[in-house]
């Protein structure tokens, strides 16, 4: 019925398009508006209700407002020394520098965050970075900064495009040209003209089982990106959050915000024992403390203090639990406790004070697993978070390898390099989105014109309606999806060996057969099905170039833990892993040299080892 | 830890609504549940075993993004929180969308009438800066006292449940609880200067609110919508439109002495 081709579709032209309605979309499609340009933003959901809702611990920004000796230079170092020195060192600096403006900007915009004694914003203890920095409402910033940008940007004259999903990117010759999509509301094809194309699609969650993230987090910009041309750099590091919720199964994956230990929260194991002391890593023995009296010393804002192992790099922390539970010291449920109700051993309110700093973790933990945390503590685990790797971007414009076609926040690569500091994604959302508005309406205006090549539509439209003409006995999309989630939690997930990864590699391949035969019921009408359907090909695009990086990179780094390469090994910090389409059709990797870091920058680094 | 048990699994029958643009039945489905799972979880599994076409929105799962709202047994809640251990295990569980707003299919509505009516509502008008830097300074009391009307997740269970949206349909002469509660948090704003009590009054349908209190009952986040947002704002408009001497108080000074 419905599944029968549109002869017509609606054509909807934008100067700048932007693709994601997060923290990054929004603030990219403010800017571009902004200089008058007319925009449209396309989002897969409802208008702020992406992942950066889910943000809990703030945003890092060098502001210096609570310890002065903070400044954009030791957040760069942090940022570098976090991302084991494969960051795009100039997206480093632009970010440190940057993100105190963008804060206060969100500030003038209505944000309220919580504030220092003298009235000021607060900033918080964060994993890896040394003073604290995080501009934060509560534990729910992530909230606080969406509805402050969506309220802001609906009165800028954006065109919005709700529940919108993106099938292909269309091309004038080299360059962007637009994008072909479909209403998930109707199943109606539309087809957007613009001459810049702004990408901030978020991550790449779903392709795990185990995940912090929604529905939407399919990869979809990294593979469309990558389908249109653009390379995709260092996908090998996904960042696997230490704390996740793992019971009830029903909320296995949901995070707990790193939070929870910048205000004092410890992690144990089975045997009670506080394990995070048991190993530090030598980079980082000079700025955590050795002791669990001066590591509370420093969660309560002691300037002479050195901050617990458990404010490590997320992948330290990651793999530290991993190892208890392997050791058969884990939690009932296969994790480790995570311990905030023991500071009433040192706070005379700990109860009202833990619910006044963690107040959606009490919820959740109330509401979701019938315990509170003020008095028990918590069973967590491992969830994939984020991935680091990305579409390649030129530092300052945000420009992909395709002409006009721009990404920013998680979709795109560089900022964070093997691993992503806590506090690095609200901020580089706000920074980089900021400049991929800026630089998309730019490139807009000085390129205007564009031809809309009909065949690139038509193929897309094709291969879209195909599920509905299969026979009821192929796969289903559900069962393709958990396929590929169980052979990559199961073989490229927080720690990795090569026959498990090229066993992987061969599921994919096995399933991208299966997922090009997928049979969908039902007409086109709000259907799920259907869209997952549709997203299939670029989680197993996304997988695919996770697994071949993981495979490539004979070392461990950052995000990215080999158990037959355990150690970092020196020759691979010189270079970024590159995935590019080839001229026949098959992903080809190659090793891009990392451009030596300026004088200036050494100099940064230097400075704060 | 939680006083949840490794419990086994049993079966329970899910009324879930199918149908489309307004036409619909509840279809029963047999379910697999065990302890601790939430209502979302059950559509999950019928949606990719039973039914791959059942149509609903949710994202976060954590009861943070307000997607998921339903009609769970009549009452409106968000299907990621809401836990079948807090329904009875022995009847079938009914799931149905939210009837305040126009059907698009299965448990989907167009809730599009709420994004509009935040247009409508004046803008924050921040006060010039108090630093030369161009920062405010805020003390943390006067944040924290508008942070309940901030923690809104807009899943518009309140305005499903408003009679004079729900049963009156007042579309165009009222704009719900959630939007009175965005006006109350931009009206205390500690930096807003924005003066909203004349549209309130004319064009936002504040009167019509008669405070049953039936918003403030089905809030996730807990937020005393009538309470703390729609009886102050009721004041502000009572203390500008029908107290004289506060008029003639008012023709000597600003309304808003921020």
């Amino acid at each position: 019925m419905a599944a029968s081709s549109d002869s017509t579709f609606e054509t909807v032209e934008h100067d700048v398009l932007v693709i994601g309605a997060g923290g990054a979309g929004l603030r990219a499609a403010i800017e571009a508006a902004g200089t008058g340009v007319r925009v449209g933003l396309i989002t897969k959901s409802l208008l702020g209700k992406a992942h950066t809702v889910m943000a809990e611990g703030g945003m890092a920004a060098a502001m210096g407002n609570v310890d002065d000796r903070d400044s954009w230079r030791v957040h760069f170092a942090d940022t570098m020394r976090g991302g084991q020195y494969l960051n795009n060192w100039r997206m480093a600096e632009l970010h440190a520098k940057e993100a105190p403006d963008r804060v206060k900007e969100l500030e003038a915009w209505g944000a309220l965050f919580d504030r220092t004694p003298d009235g000021r914003i607060l900033q918080r203890n964060f994993g890896g970075h040394r003073y604290p920095r995080l501009a934060h409402t509560g534990d729910r910033t992530g909230l606080e900064m969406i509805r402050t940008l969506q309220d802001h940007g609906v009165h800028q004259g954006i065109d919005v495009h709700m529940e919108v999903t993106v099938l292909t990117l269309l091309k004038d010759g080299d360059r962007i040209a637009g994008a072909f999509a479909y209403d998930r509301d109707r199943g109606h094809f539309k087809l957007f003209k613009a001459p810049a194309v702004v990408m901030a699609t978020g991550g790449i969650g779903r392709a795990y089982k185990i995940t912090s993230n929604s529905w939407e987090y399919t990869g979809d910009g990294q593979s469309l990106a990558y389908h249109a041309g653009a390379a995709l750099q260092d996908m090998e590091f996904v960042q696997f959050h230490p704390t996740g919720m793992i019971w009830p199964p029903s909320v296995r994956g949901i995070l707990v915000t790193e939070g929870v230990r910048g205000e004092g929260g410890i992690l144990k194991n089975s045997e009670g024992k506080r394990f995070m002391f048991d190993n530090i890593p030598e980079n980082y023995k000079s700025s955590t403390a050795d002791n669990p009296e001066e590591g509370w010393k420093y969660t309560q804002g002691d300037k002479n203090s050195r901050r617990p192992p458990e404010l490590l790099t997320r992948d330290h922390v990651a793999r530290m639990i991993n190892i208890e539970v392997k050791a058969g010291r884990g939690s009932p449920h296969g994790g480790a406790f995570l311990d905030i109700a023991w500071i009433k051993e040192r706070l005379p309110n700990a109860e009202a004070h833990i619910k006044r700093k963690l107040p959606s973790m009490y919820h959740q933990f109330m509401q979701l697993a019938n315990m509170d945390i003020t008095k028990q503590p918590m069973e967590i685990g491992p969830t994939t978070h984020y991935v680091m790797g990305g579409v390649r971007v030129d530092g300052d414009t945000q420009m992909t390898t395709v002409p006009g076609l721009f990404a920013c926040g998680e979709v795109a690569a560089g900022l964070h390099g093997a691993n992503r500091l806590g506090g690095n994604s609200l901020s580089d959302l706000i920074v980089f989105g900021k400049r991929a508005g800026e630089f998309a309406a730019k490139f807009a205006k000085e390129n205007p014109k564009v031809t809309i090549d009909p065949k690139q539509a038509a193929a897309a439209e094709a291969a879209a309606i195909a599920p509905f003409a299969r026979a009821a006995n192929a796969d289903g999309p559900y069962q393709v999806q958990e396929a590929l989630q169980d052979s990559m939690q199961a073989n490229v997930g927080i720690v990795r060996l090569q026959d498990e990864m090229e066993t992987a590699l061969a599921t994919i391949q096995g399933l991208k057969k299966k997922a090009a035969n997928v049979a969908v019921l039902g007409n086109r009408e709000y259907n799920p099905g259907w869209h997952t359907a549709l997203d299939l090909p670029n989680l197993l695009t996304v997988s695919e170039a996770i697994t071949r990086c993981a495979i490539e990179r004979k070392e461990s780094r950052g995000g990215h833990f080999r158990d037959d390469y355990p150690e970092k090994d020196p020759a691979f910090g010189s270079f970024n892993l590159l995935i590019t389409k080839g001229t026949d059709g098959e992903m080809q990797l190659t090793r891009q040299p990392i451009p030596e870091m300026p004088a200036h920058l050494k100099e940064v680094v230097e400075e704060n080892k | 830890m939680s006083t949840m048990t490794d419990s086994g699994t049993r079966k329970q029958t899910f009324s879930l609504w199918r149908g489309e643009r307004g036409t619909g039945a509840f279809k029963d489905y047999e379910a697999t549940v065990t302890d601790g799972m939430v209502v979302l979880d059950v559509v999950h599994q019928i949606q990719a075993e039973q039914a791959n076409d059942l149509a609903c929105r949710w994202n976060c799962k954590a009861g943070k993004c307000g997607s998921c709202s339903a009609e769970i047994n009549g009452k409106p809640k968000l299907m990621c929180m809401t836990r079948l251990d807090q329904l009875p295990a022995n009847e079938p569980v009914t799931v149905e969308p939210m009837r305040a707003f126009p059907h698009v299919k299965d448990l989907v509505t167009d809730v599009s009438w709420n994004f509009e009516v935040k247009k409508k509502i004046l803008k924050f008008v921040p006060r010039a800066p108090d630093a030369p830097d161009g920062t405010w300074r805020i003390q943390q009391a006067d944040s924290d006292r508008v942070q309940e009307y901030r923690k809104c997740i807009e899943c518009f269970l309140c305005q499903d449940v408003c009679h004079v949206l729900r049963d009156h349909h007042m579309h165009d002469e009222f704009i719900g609880p959630r939007f009175l509660l965005y006006a109350a948090a931009l009206e205390m704003h500690p930096l807003d200067t924005g003066d909203r009590v004349p549209a309130l009054k004319k064009d936002f349908g504040i009167g019509l609110c008669n405070i049953t209190k039936c918003c403030t009952e089905v809030c996730p986040e807990h937020i005393q919508i009538t309470d703390n947002a729609i009886i102050p704002l009721k004041e502000r408009v009572a203390d500008e439109y029908f107290d004289p001497l506060g008029q003639l108080v008012q023709i000597f000074s600003r309304r808003k002495e921020k």
